[in-house]
Parts: C-alpha cells; structure tokens; sequence
C-alpha cells in the first residue's frame, strides 16, 4: 500500500508539528508513507471565496502530486473534502478520479481502512472533541445532531481508546466555531462571537484540551485563546494519538 | 447598502442582545430535535418530502392548471400575477369591488415579499396584521426578522413599551399574560369590523382545488369566518399533488418549525361558505426564473419552516435584519440573489459553510451547497472589493507555482515572526483584531522532513 501524505499549506507553515505527528502516528502503524515535495494548497479558500475557477491550477499541482498513489492521507477534513466534492471542475480523467476517491481524512483512514482504533498512546487529559463541520457534515465521519441517525463518531473511536484521556461532553455537540476559511476575515465579528462561544462551551464543560480532526478551525480557538489568556490549549488529534505520556 | 458583515457586526455590538437571541433560537433548535427524535423514520418523511416537492417542481405547469380547474369547480376565484405589482393590483382591485377599507391579515411571507401592506396603505386601506407577533413588528413599523417567528429580536419588556404606546396599555414589567390578552381584545375589535381577510397559504392541492393554512393563534380562521371575502396569496410553488401527501408535510411542518407536533390550526379552504367569495391569487414573482436555474431549482421546495434560521450559528448571531431581505438566514439567501443579485450579492458569503441549514430542512434543500454556487457566480457578476479580489487572485498564481509557494511560505513565516507587533497587527488585519496568529516556529514541514531525509 503507497500512502501519499497530504500535509495542508497552513499546516505545512504555521503547525509543523501536526504534519510531524501525522507521519509518525502512520509510521507507527507500519505503513510506508511518503511525501511529494512541491504540495501547496488544495484550492479550498479559493472555491470558498468564490474563485473556484482561478483554483484550478492549484488543484492540478495536487492531482499531479498524488496521482499515484494508493492512498493520499491528510490531517485536515475540511480540505479532503474539498479535494472529494470540488475538484469536480476538473476535468475527470482517471488521475482526477483516482485522487478524488483515495483522499482520506486521518481519522477515517485510520479506522475504516486500517480498521485499527487502539494505537497505544496515552494522555492524561481532559479533552473535548471539536466536531468540524466539513469532516462531520462533508465526510460523514460521525453522526450529526440534526439528523435522527444512529449515533457514531470516527474521532471517538480512536480517543476512547486512548490511556487516561477523560472525553468531556459539550452542552452543544457539533456547533461550528466561525472560522470558515475566509469567512473568518471577511464576516469578522460573527467569526469571532462564534470561536468565544465555543470556547465557553468547552470552559463550562472542563476541558483542559480541545482537540479535532481539523486544525483550521483549532487555529482560530488558539487565535482567540492566546489573545484572551484563557487556560485552554488545542492540540490536533494526531498529537493526542501520537503521545506516549 | 450595507453588506452583511457589516450589518453583523453592529449587531454584534450589545454581546449580552446577541447571546439572548442566539439562546432564544438555540432552544427552539433543541424542541425540533427532540420533536423530530419522536418520529420514528424522521429521515425517512424528509426524503418523501423531498422527493413529492421534485415532482411538484418538474411538472409544476401541469399541477397549476390542474389546481385552477379544482379550485374554480369549487367556486373559487383564481387570479394570476406574474409579479408583485401585479398582485398587489389584483388584490386592491378585490377590494374596490367590495368596498372593503378595512382588511385584517393572518401571516403571510409572500405579501411581505410583495409589500402589499404599504400598497394598501397608500390606497387608503387599512390593513391590519392579526398573527400577534407581526402585529408586534406592524406596530413597531419593521418587517419581521424571522418567518416563523417576526417577533424574535424583541423582549417582552420592548413589547411592554411598545404596547403602552399603541395600545395604551399599563406597564407591566413585560408580563406576557396581560400583553397577550390586551393584544387579543384590540384584535377582536379588528376581526369584527374587518371587510375582508387575506390570508397565506401552506399547501395547495392540485387534485382537490383546496389548500391549507397553518396558525397556531387560530387568526386565519378567525378573520375568514367574520369576513364576506377571503383573498388568498400563495407563490407557484406551493402545490402538492394529493391530500394524502398532507399527511408528509404536516407532520414535518411544525415539527420543523417550532418542535410542536402540529399547528395549533391546519385550516382546510376548499370552497366558500354560501354568501362568501374565496378568492386565490397565485404568484410568480421571480420564481418561473429562479425554476429555470438548474443549480438552485431545489430552493422553491422551501415550506417556510424556518428551520434553517433557527439551526444557523451565523443568523443566530447576526439577527434576521442583517440579511436585509423578506427571508432571512440560509434559505433566504439562495432565494434573494435570484430576486436582486446586486442588492444581495453578500448573503451566500454569509455562512462558513457548516451545513446543519441542509440537514434541518425537512425537504432536503442542499442550502449549503447552493451557498457555495451561488459565491461562484456573483464574484464573475458582480464587483467585487478589490483588495479582496486581488489577493485571491494573486494566492491562485502562487498556489499554481509550488516554487514560488515554497519562497513565499518562507517569507510569510518569517514577517510573523520578525515583524514588530504593530505593523502585523495593524488595521488592515482582520484576524488579527481580536485574535492571535500562531506562533511560527523555527522551520515548516518541508524543511523538516528535508532534514529528516538528510540525517538518514
């Protein structure tokens, strides 16, 4: 198996160790995993922003990058789920196809196709679990509050499993915390309101690390943490199954 | 004209007003979710819903005739209006032949939609709205800022104000009890002298004729029965097929809307009493043209729930007047850009994209999905700000370019970490008004996992 990693531009610049602990967690778990130098961005705050078309070329510059490989593992559910539901303006050729259908979120990956929930960490924490919309509600990686589904969570799976976590519950389980790609520079106040009132929620509830699938949106919570000095850290999911404390 | 944001963001002024209104819906939120958890096979009657509404809107010219031929066997009067002038017209022109100068109205989002209240107004009538909170909002001279519930974005102690100055009521510290009863003796007097009752419609029924109108105050009946003629407004796309598939919809309306099991009223009108006249007039106003819009089609399945308001972090937050449109929050901004793009053209923008509108919305409308074309659309139709235009342009040539990426990545680190405070965050930095940017640390991934390679 040729597990191509995806490592997200903000990701790759401004959060190297969530890319680290990406490829270790993988290594950990025997895979041979590589890495295509030249990534830049699957287009997403482009498609988001309503220049879908001026994405192409950097969608190109990923498919290129992963085309041949049989999977393409990125710690980031919101651009996966670009790369699965946007890149159909491309034009669909066996390479586009392949890219599109082999993505997967790191989690998901993990658990469905590893088919593996205990990894061996520990972390003697009290963590609460920010449900990103894009993984949630785009990749399915968990049942939704809306729906009247059977309940599930990818995420869950994997940190229940981890030693000396203690998973805290949140008064609402699956709100969206404002960032929203540009969204959180251009409807700024809302943006913002939003990450406070998540952030609450996970205060009232005693968490001591919020974690996710999806660090965009843990760099927006960190952004308001760091600004208002509040006694919360984020840490992406792959960290957390990474650490042997 | 103000665009959202900026609308959201002077709401966003008085905190503890947005938190009371975020809490407000949040709650009516949660009484869905628990009235929609009773159903068994929710999902299920989401996806009939749905799938009857896609019949309804491909064979809607079929259904039309269809509904007129029914209605008009049962003796009621059908009117067709290819906009809002034109209905505002028919329905004064009802008027005139009665000599009505008194009409009461039960809730209606298509007269909103058509500004027949001013119309009237101007032409002498009074018209009086009979659903207590647009009475509220009639009275304080707004629109409503929810479809469901107009009234939302005022506390009981703005009513009590506002009731002390156009009811002369005493002041009671907001008691919703003697508000509410001061409310219904002033309506009374209005339903007993009303000439004429123009009411919305739920459904209508192509294979009966007949339709349907859902209150939970019982004041569509109310002003009907008291009054010679019934003026009835409804868009095109109101239509089901059969009654039976009433017992879908009805099931999902108000379990949707406020978490109740069903409206209080669902007033079936098949044909006039005798005496009385019904008459119906059937709207097109933009909707043929938003029909012919492969992409946002689906949207005219909307049953005005207002589920997807009740469910948006950012219309929760932001307050129904920031959409500046007759229907707020997500659905309204799929439907407003097809009215007017230019004048609406910052609503699909309005949304992170998180996707609980779609799944709330009890016709499987993929609002957010529909957000995300519509922002395709309007930054090639529209003039877009400049500086946001060009640096996305620019990010698209870098992001096509991994060389230029990896120089540029490298630069950017390097500002965040060397460049003093006040520039980084200056003004022009957004982020960084009441957040941090993370703390750069010594090289990226690429560097990392070069150097990783090199040590062997």
């Amino acid at each position: 198996m040729r597990v191509g990693l995806f490592i997200p531009c903000y990701i790759n610049q401004l959060y190297p160790k969530v890319g680290i602990a990406t490829l270790e967690l993988l290594e950990k778990l025997g895979l041979d995993v590589f890495y295509p130098t030249g990534q830049t961005c699957c287009g997403q705050p482009l498609g988001n922003s309503g220049y879908e078309e001026d994405a192409k070329g950097a969608c190109q510059v990923f498919v290129e990058n992963f085309k041949e490989y049989d999977y393409i593992v990125g710690p980031s559910g919101s651009c996966i789920h670009h790369i699965k539901e946007h890149f159909d303006i491309l034009e669909q050729t066996e390479a586009v196809i392949n890219v599109r259908k082999n993505s997967y979120e790191l989690c998901e990956f993990i658990v469905k196709i590893l088919g593996k929930t205990n990894i061996g960490a520990s972390f003697p924490y009290k963590v609460g679990l920010h449900k990103s919309c894009h993984g949630l509600r785009g990749l399915k990686l968990g049942s939704c509050s809306e729906r009247m589904d059977a309940y599930y969570s990818t995420e869950e799976e994997l940190l229940k499993e981890v030693k000396g976590i203690e998973l805290m519950s949140l008064t609402r389980k699956d709100e969206c915390c404002g960032f929203g790609g540009t969204f959180s520079v251009f409807e700024e106040a809302i943006s913002v309101k939003m990450g406070k009132d998540r952030i609450q929620d996970h205060l009232d509830n005693g968490v001591e690390v919020i974690t996710g699938a999806d660090h965009s949106c843990l760099m927006h919570l960190d952004g308001l943490l760091n600004r208002n000095n509040q006694p919360l850290r984020v840490m992406h999911i792959a960290e957390i199954l990474n650490s042997c404390i | 004209m103000m665009s959202h944001a900026k609308l959201a963001e002077i709401f966003n002024k008085d905190e503890a007003k947005v938190n009371w209104h975020d809490k407000a819906l949040w709650y009516v939120r949660e009484k869905r979710d628990t009235a929609a958890h009773n159903v068994k096979g929710w999902e299920y009657l989401r996806d009939l819903a749905s799938g009857i509404k896609a019949n309804v809107l491909s064979n809607l010219d079929n259904y039309l005739v269809e509904f007129e031929k029914n209605a008009q066997s049962n003796g009621i009067e059908v009117h067709w209006a290819s906009n809002a002038e034109e209905h505002n017209k028919i329905v004064y022109q009802i008027l005139t032949q009665n000599n009505a100068t008194k009409v009461v109205k039960s809730k209606s989002m298509l007269t909103e939609e058509c500004h027949l209240n001013p119309y009237l107004e101007s032409k002498g009538i009074e018209v009086i709205d009979t659903d207590l909170g647009e009475r509220i909002v009639q009275l304080a001279k707004e629109p409503p800022s929810h479809i469901v519930l107009p009234a939302i974005h005022k506390t009981k102690e703005e009513i009590d104000v506002l009731f002390q100055e156009h009811l002369g009521t005493k002041p009671s510290n907001g008691d919703p009890q003697y508000l509410t009863n001061e409310a219904r003796k002033h309506l009374r007097d209005k339903f007993l002298n009303a000439d004429v009752a123009i009411t919305g419609v739920n459904f209508a029924i192509a294979e009966t004729g007949g339709f349907v109108v859902c209150t939970n105050e019982g004041n569509a009946d109310m002003g009907v029965h008291l009054s010679k003629v019934h003026i009835a407004s409804m868009g095109i796309e109101k239509i089901i097929p059969k009654e039976v598939h009433l017992g879908v919809f009805l099931r999902l309306l108000a379990r949707s809307a406020t978490g109740q099991p069903i409206t209080t009223y669902s007033s079936h009108f098949n044909k006039p009493a005798s005496g009385n006249v019904i008459h119906i007039v059937i709207v097109d106003n933009g909707r043929t043209e938003q029909l012919s819009r492969e992409d946002f089609r689906s949207s005219l399945s909307c049953i005005r729930c207002g589920a997807c308001m009740n469910t948006c972090p950012i219309y929760r937050r932001s307050g129904g007047y920031s959409y500046n449109a007759t229907i707020p929050g997500p659905i309204g901004s799929i439907l407003s850009p097809g009215m007017d793009m230019k004048k609406h053209s910052s609503l699909p923008f309005a949304s992170t994209l998180c996707g609980s509108c779609s799944n709330v919305c009890p016709v499987k409308i993929n609002i957010h999905e529909q957000l995300y074309k519509w922002r395709q659309i309007i930054t090639k139709e529209q003039k877009q700000p400049f500086v946001k235009k060009s640096i996305l342009k620019i990010a698209a040539l870098v992001l096509a370019k991994p060389k230029l990426y990896a120089v540029l990545g490298i630069s950017v680190r390097w500002m965040l970490k060397y460049a003093p405070r006040f520039m980084v965050y200056s003004k022009l930095n957004a982020w960084g008004k009441s957040r941090e940017f993370p703390k750069v640390e010594n090289g990226n991934f690429d560097q990392w996992y070069k150097n990783r390679k090199n040590n062997g």
